[in-house]
């Protein structure tokens, strides 16, 4: 787990550096300028930040659905703090990408929310977490709040392929890989982008996914703790 | 065969207890009407789009639909009927069952709904009456399909009324934006291959419910 926490601040660290510091030149000549995209301009940089964000959201409410899931077949009450701590740490980034995305396209693209397939489905991811949460904090005790809460999430994980493979394909969008956007063919949008930016787009999503462990390994072991306490008072 | 006969045999009880007091479908249709007395208030003798029309027809489908559907869970946990029924089907028959009846529902509130919109809304005018139809037939059984496993959850839980649309709208936003676009269709007398793609989108998320929630009841339903 150390080394994990080391490379996870390495990588996020050499990200923001990387991402924020390297100029924006017109005709990159050397691996140290990045090319100005026209109607972009400095505002591109968002995509270093953003996207890792959303990409961790969507890989916490996975690693909950999971969990929920091995909850389910082996009934072992570890699975289920594994399930609900990932989902925690999975709203934070949700809203963390929500209020970056909202930022961006507020400049970018004239308003704060244009109900475009993507915009619409980090919504959804919201209010599914919001959902979830509320779920478990209508239930009694903890062995119903566990199975019912990993129910729950399965469900809800039924219906992503309709919000990242038909929606978006269907519905006209702004985000790359919309209806009509021939560059982009598939769902999540094929990466167009120089090499040296790309370079730090991969080291940053590595960086916040080695990010994402990291905090759930603290959150797991505290989660742990708290729940021997409660055991204990009883 | 013997799965159909406890099948049927859940939904006529069902049946029969709700004919005895007529409580969902009592609800269902006040609802139904209160609300559409509401969007009248509110539009008068505007010119309404059909994007308009079909949004808010659909709208207080869902509004009534989570007024009503869960009642099949929740009156068997209020009624301490639902150990009963655990010890006399099994939970697949269980489910089916409940999930016919909530269909049959469904089916009522939206055909209400449907008069009653051709009655006050002038510009409610179906052109084509197949893409309308399969629109109500599978929106229907789309909305039951993931509602009947909503109600099973929320029935175990405290304060079920309010969680109900809450945990509902996220699983039923496809649903939803697709009867929605294709009912706009119906009205505006697009072909039915043009809408055939919103038809491929609504089987599969039928499908799809149905399967999952099939799987699913068992942790539901099982203390």
């Amino acid at each position: 787990m150390k080394a994990i926490k080391y490379a996870s601040i390495v990588c996020i660290t050499c990200a923001i550096l990387a991402g924020i510091a390297i100029p924006m030149v017109p005709q990159p000549q050397s691996w140290l300028e990045f090319p100005i995209i026209p109607g972009l301009e400095d505002k591109a940089r968002n995509i270093f930040f953003h996207v890792p964000m959303a990409w961790s959201s969507v890989l916490g409410f996975l690693r909950a659905l999971y969990y929920g899931f091995r909850y389910l077949r082996t009934k072992d009450f570890d699975y289920d703090i594994k399930s609900v701590s990932s989902a925690g740490l999975g709203t934070m980034f949700c809203i963390l990408a929500t209020v970056t995305g909202s930022l961006w396209a507020k400049f970018n693209w004239g308003s704060f929310w244009n109900w475009d397939p993507r915009e619409t489905s980090i919504f959804i991811l919201l209010l599914i977490y919001g959902a979830y949460f509320t779920l478990r904090s209508a239930l009694g005790s903890d062995e119903v709040r566990a199975r019912l809460s990993a129910v729950y999430s399965i469900l809800a994980g039924l219906t992503a392929p309709f919000f990242i493979f038909i929606m978006p394909r269907v519905i006209g969008g702004l985000h790359p890989g919309a209806k009509g956007d021939t560059a982009g063919s598939t769902p999540v949008a094929q990466l167009h982008m120089p090499p040296n930016m790309r370079v730090v787009f991969i080291i940053s999503i590595i960086g916040f996914s080695l990010l994402f462990v990291w905090l759930l390994d603290i959150r797991v072991r505290a989660a742990r703790i708290e729940y021997q306490l409660s055991k204990k008072e009883i | 065969m013997n799965v159909m006969v406890s099948i049927w045999a859940v939904v006529s009880k069902d049946i029969r207890s709700e004919l005895r007091t007529r409580y969902a479908l009592n609800a269902l249709l006040m609802f139904v009407v209160t609300s559409v007395a509401t969007i009248l208030f509110a539009l008068r003798e505007d010119e309404v789009s059909t994007d308009v029309l079909s949004g808010m027809f659909w709208v207080v489908i869902f509004f009534s639909a989570m007024s009503g559907l869960s009642r099949i869970f929740v009156s068997e946990e209020e009624r301490g009927t639902a150990m009963t029924l655990q010890l006399v089907a099994s939970p697949s028959e269980v489910y089916f069952g409940k999930l016919i009846f909530n269909c049959g529902l469904t089916l009522v509130l939206s055909s209400a709904v449907t008069v009653l919109y051709l009655v006050v809304f002038p510009a409610f005018i179906i052109k084509s009456a197949v893409v309308f139809l399969m629109t109500i037939l599978l929106g229907s059984l789309g909305f039951a399909s993931s509602a009947t496993i909503i109600a099973a959850i929320i029935a175990k839980a405290n304060t079920k009324g309010t969680l109900y649309p809450v945990l509902s709208f996220p699983i039923l936003i496809p649903l939803l934006m697709t009867v929605m676009k294709s009912t706009t269709r119906a009205l505006d007398g697009d072909s039915v291959t043009a809408a055939l793609s919103d038809f491929q989108i609504l089987v599969s998320y039928v499908m799809i419910m149905i399967a999952g929630s099939s799987l699913l009841f068992d942790y539901v339903w099982k203390d």
